[in-house]
């Protein structure tokens, strides 16, 4: 009404955290193709689709929760954070398995104490580890009707499409560090992998999402303490064991789905802790955890499970970091 | 494979050992105390609780004889600070003992009032006013509405009205489900 | 004396910026007010008790004649009423008044005669400022001056007081959106505000106060400043000074909590009140509304109201005679009434939103608002965005409040300081579910007076209980005492003496006994006294001689 700040209403809420979504999928496509349009399609039909049905299973209005675009969210940030050239049945259980179980099994919006996405995607992580490997190389020319056919079809063997997948930047430093070779060798030794400063193709599309955060910082659609104390909080882990694993803080901040968690993921306010203090410890937590289990850790990128971590102690840091009441002494 | 299984057996009477002595060792006895219990009920002592009074209610809990959900009076409130003080779980109010009402009281139709004092003698906080052969008066302030004056009546001439509520007193009605909105125009 | 006018040095937490709209009623001067044929004054337009009415139906009175006054002792927290204008009283009766809660009370009704004669007592008084403080108490008292800021608390309770006052805060601030009343008046009249200060500085034995206001009223922080320093010091011992506090136009800086904080820097602690901090606020209409009773004798029977909104041709402010009916005023101002309108008495944000304009204007009215109805939908759930802890004034964490309050755990509620909320709304206007939060804090409050209230109760009724049970105990033992002592008296009167007779009685049940056992003795008797030796039975002589020379000797000790 007259409060020219916020946007005041969920679906604002979503559809501005949409529109900054934007830029990063735009590099997302120019750098590794139309497999992630196609992905971000089946996980948002899947998710409207299933959300819709539990709805009607649970006897409430369904337009009403449709409309506010947060099962849309969830669906995106799955389908950006699954290999591009997913089958289209893992995005599938992926969205499914996120909405059904991670977010309606707990009482729908609001109600759900961990990051919907974030379980789905630990869900296809642990189930489909082959699956969940499969990524094209950067600039690629796969066109998106191969990209279409594979993804929908991936037991036909398209040869062309073989020859380019490889592991992911994070993926080699982390495989190629545990043989002891050191930040240098690995970049001079798989030198397509890598851009200016962080991995090739991730750096830009880092750089997008930050933008895109940086907006909705803007708008006030999100808080500065999330994104700031987890970007603090890896970059300073980075830099306490920079000598002994030659990551420097900035490919960790360039790097993987740093920017996309610190932005759109963690800043999920459903799952996230809600007092200002205790949104720096949630952030912070999530930084540290993440950070460790990229260096040491089964997995080459440790935010979602970060995350997840964080959520179950949130309710915890909230009880702690309760801000004096005017008056309380 | 075996020192597998014997570790692990092991190590399970270990732990099992030490939780059944936590068990034991630091369990927490609950002493509710009856004045406590009594406290939180709303001493209309009209009985609907099966027992005469408020403080025999309270001792049956205390003895585990009755459950917290028996008290219409008290309603939901008293459910929950019964739950509250005996760490129990709250369920509904049972329906066998009376539904939650309004607050009421009663009083006297002194046209057909015969002065019998039957009443007086069974008004458990002496709210009836009078003496044999003189008029009786419900003191409306201090009536509880435990309404035990009415059988004993051999005129019928006590009714129930609904408490006034004091001006001081406000009710704010909250609806629940579904919440309602107001969406902005401009 | 020299006007000091500086930025506030401290900000309260949260807040909204919000669009004033206030150029649309400060287009004119406030106009004069219009004599209505009806005028309807409650005996409660305050916080407190109502007054009692000292007219009877029928009886004339003339403008500024007091009509109701204070019966109970001078501490009750009660106002005096009086009438607006000169007419008949035609009635007293029951009536709604306009409120955040429906109330009706004992209005009394005034036919007016159109000529709106003062009555011949109302005098200004001389030389105002010999007067002693507890005169001046006395003169507001009089006057029926209550908190025109809406809270309607009476001043005269405000003034002299126990504890020393530090502090005094004039609330100028006047945040909530639509409302330009207090503006328009400083614009208009400041002379007799700083004067009506002056007044309350010296009941108050302080020399110093603070004007809180916000920086969005330029024109009234000049109009202030120039007739600050155009009035000389008064005859008094004190050389007092006013400072104008500029406040960020930030909603609510007028909430009384927030003002305190704004220009002290102190937090009025949790269940105190800002006189225990030795500072006292007053609204600056109210000021207005005591220079009028010293300087003039004139009673509040009227007061500055912000006419504004939708479907309203000329928005104004206009000053209006206690009493007058709202739907009035609306005509007056060009109102054209659409089906989906709502008429508010208040502020958007924390106004009462009235069912129709048929309600008096009381002396809290500052403004009469019509904004159309906006429309109804659900709400979704709490998403735990944290928005509505970010602008809470009161620095509490609206989504935990709201959480508890659904769950109905009114201890947790409490712990988390349910009664520091001032309902100003911001949670409210925040919440991208639309949750309609102050509803839900009105509500545990309600609740939790009333469970209160009602443990007073149930306490009272265990305690007659109780001692109605030890009633009857006495009542049994006395009766059984009384029997006792009776049925003595009786047997008495009869001549048997009953504890004779009782001492017969026992001593039959004894020989009775004794007989019974004998014989079950004998039954068992010693075998061995037959057949003796002469040994023996001279033994027995012996032993019986001995026993008869004891007794003897007994008997004659």
């Amino acid at each position: 009404m007259m409060e020219n700040t916020a946007p005041n209403s969920v679906t604002k809420m979503m559809l501005n955290v949409i529109y900054a979504l934007i830029p990063g999928v735009i590099a997302y496509v120019i750098f590794f193709g139309w497999g992630v349009i196609i992905n971000i399609v089946i996980a948002v039909t899947t998710a409207i689709a299933t959300e819709s049905l539990m709805l009607h299973l649970r006897k409430r209005p369904v337009k009403p929760f449709i409309m506010d675009g947060s099962a849309v969210v969830t669906a995106i940030l799955l389908a950006l954070a699954l290999p591009n050239l997913a089958p289209w049945w893992l995005t599938f259980i992926g969205v499914a398995f996120a909405i059904i179980i991670g977010k309606h099994l707990y009482g729908g919006l609001g109600y759900n104490p961990f990051n919907p996405a974030m379980i789905g995607y630990v869900l296809l992580l642990i189930s489909f580890p082959l699956e969940m490997t499969i990524w094209l190389q950067p600039d690629n020319n796969i066109g998106f009707t191969q990209n279409l056919s594979h993804i929908l079809n991936s037991s036909a063997k398209d040869l062309n499409i073989d020859a380019m997948t490889m592991a992911t930047t994070l993926d080699t430093v982390k495989t190629q560090s545990g043989l002891g070779q050191t930040y240098d060798t690995i970049r001079a030794n798989h030198s397509i992998l890598f851009g200016q400063f962080a991995g090739y193709g991730w750096e830009w599309i880092n750089l997008m999402f930050l933008l895109g955060g940086l907006w909705l910082l803007y708008r006030r659609v999100i808080s500065w303490q999330i994104p700031v104390a987890f970007l603090i909080s890896i970059a300073t882990m980075a830099l306490i064991f920079y000598p002994a694993t030659s990551t420097s803080p900035i490919y960790h901040l360039f790097g993987g789905a740093t920017m996309l968690c610190a932005f759109f993921i963690a800043t999920d306010p459903v799952t996230a802790s809600t007092t200002p203090n205790g949104r720096l410890i949630y952030a912070a937590g999530i930084g540290v955890f993440a950070y460790i289990i990229r260096m040491w850790g089964g997995y080459p990128d440790g935010i979602a499970f970060g995350v997840l971590l964080m959520n179950m102690a949130a309710p915890m840091i909230d009880y702690y970091t309760r801000p004096k009441a005017f008056g309380e002494s | 494979m075996l020192t597998a299984i014997i570790a692990l057996s092991l190590l399970a009477i270990a732990f099992g050992l030490l939780l059944g002595f936590a068990a034991v060792r630091y369990k927490v006895k609950s002493n509710p105390v009856v004045d406590q219990i009594d406290a939180l009920l709303p001493q209309t002592q009209c009985g609907q609780c099966t027992y005469p009074g408020c403080r025999p209610y309270a001792e049956a809990i205390a003895k585990e004889e009755a459950d917290i959900n028996q008290c219409p009076p008290g309603g939901e409130a008293t459910i929950l600070a019964l739950a509250d003080l005996l760490g129990k779980d709250p369920k509904p109010l049972n329906e066998k003992n009376g539904a939650h009402a309004e607050k009421t009281v009663v009083y006297i139709d002194e046209k057909v009032c015969i002065g019998c004092t039957l009443c007086i003698q069974a008004c458990p906080v002496d709210a009836i006013l009078g003496a044999a052969k003189q008029m009786h008066t419900v003191i409306a302030s201090e009536c509880t509405g435990c309404d035990l004056c009415i059988p004993p009546c051999p005129v019928d001439c006590i009714h129930v009205i609904p408490a006034v509520e004091e001006k001081d007193k406000v009710s704010v009605k909250v609806p629940f489900a579904p919440l309602l909105f107001t969406e902005p125009n401009a | 004396m020299k006007a000091i006018i500086e930025q506030a040095k401290h900000h309260f937490h949260g807040g909204l910026s919000l669009d004033g709209h206030k150029q649309l009623s400060m287009q004119h001067a406030i106009s004069a007010a219009l004599i209505p044929d009806t005028l309807t004054v409650p005996l409660l337009q305050h916080i407190g008790r109502p007054a009692t009415a000292i007219v009877k139906i029928g009886e004339q009175v003339l403008k500024g004649q007091c009509i109701a006054c204070i019966k109970d002792d001078k501490n009750t927290v009660t106002a005096a009423m009086h009438a607006p204008s000169s007419g008949k009283v035609v009635a007293i009766e029951h009536c709604a008044i306009p409120g955040m809660l429906k109330q009706s009370v004992d209005c009394i009704m005034i036919q007016t005669d159109g000529e709106d004669r003062w009555h011949p007592e109302i005098q200004p008084i001389a030389e105002p400022f010999n007067l002693t403080r507890d005169d001046l108490k006395q003169a507001i008292l009089e006057a029926g001056i209550v908190g025109m800021g809406g809270a309607g608390f009476p001043t005269h309770l405000k003034l002299v007081q126990e504890k020393p006052v530090e502090t005094l805060i004039i609330n100028a601030a006047e945040c909530e959106p639509y409302i330009t009343c207090d503006a328009q008046l400083i614009q208009e009249q400041a002379e007799k505000i700083i004067k009506g200060i002056q007044f309350i500085l010296h009941a108050l034995n302080i020399n110093h106060c603070f004007i809180g206001i916000e920086n969005n009223k330029p024109d009234a922080i000049q109009a202030l400043r120039q007739a600050i320093e155009s009035i000389e010091q008064p005859p008094t011992k004190q050389q007092c000074f006013i400072k104008i506090v500029q406040l960020p136009t930030r909603y609510p800086a007028g909430g009384e909590k927030q003002l305190i904080q704004a220009i002290t820097g102190k937090q009025i602690p949790i269940n105190k009140l800002p006189r225990d901090l030795g500072i006292i606020g007053h609204n600056i209409a109210t000021t207005f509304a005591v220079a009028n009773a010293i300087l003039e004798g004139k009673p509040l029977i009227e007061r500055v109201v912000t006419i504004t909104g939708d479907n309203i041709a000329q928005p104004q402010n206009k000053w209006v005679m206690l009493g007058t009916n709202m739907q009035q005023l609306l005509d007056t101002c060009g109102y054209q009434k659409k089906s989906n309108d709502e008429v508010i008495m208040g502020g958007p944000m924390m106004g009462a939103h009235l069912d129709s304009a048929d309600y008096p204007v009381i002396k809290t009215t500052n403004c009469v608002l019509v904004k159309t109805k906006p429309i109804q939908t659900t709400s979704l759930p709490c998403i735990r965005c944290g928005e509505c802890a970010r602008v809470c004034p009161a620095n509490l964490l609206p989504q935990q409040l709201y959480w508890f309050v659904r769950s109905k755990d009114f201890d947790r509620v409490q712990d988390y300081q349910i009664f520091s909320c001032i309902e100003c709304g911001c949670c409210d206007y925040v919440c991208p579910s639309h949750i309609p939060l102050v509803q839900f804090y009105r509500y545990a409050k309600s609740e939790i007076w009333n469970q209160e209230a009602d443990k007073e109760k149930s306490d009272h009724a265990r305690q007659r209980h109780e001692f109605r049970q030890l009633r009857i105990e006495r009542k049994k033992k006395e009766d059984a005492e009384r029997k006792a002592k009776k049925k003595a008296m009786l047997n008495k009167k009869q001549g048997i003496d009953t504890s004779a007779e009782d001492a017969k009685k026992s001593a039959i049940e004894a020989a009775l006994k004794r007989v019974k056992s004998r014989q079950t003795e004998q039954s068992a008797v010693a075998k061995n006294t037959d057949n003796l030796t002469e040994q023996q039975q001279q033994k027995i002589a012996e032993v019986e001689q001995r026993r008869k020379n004891k007794t003897r000797q007994n008997n004659n000790e």
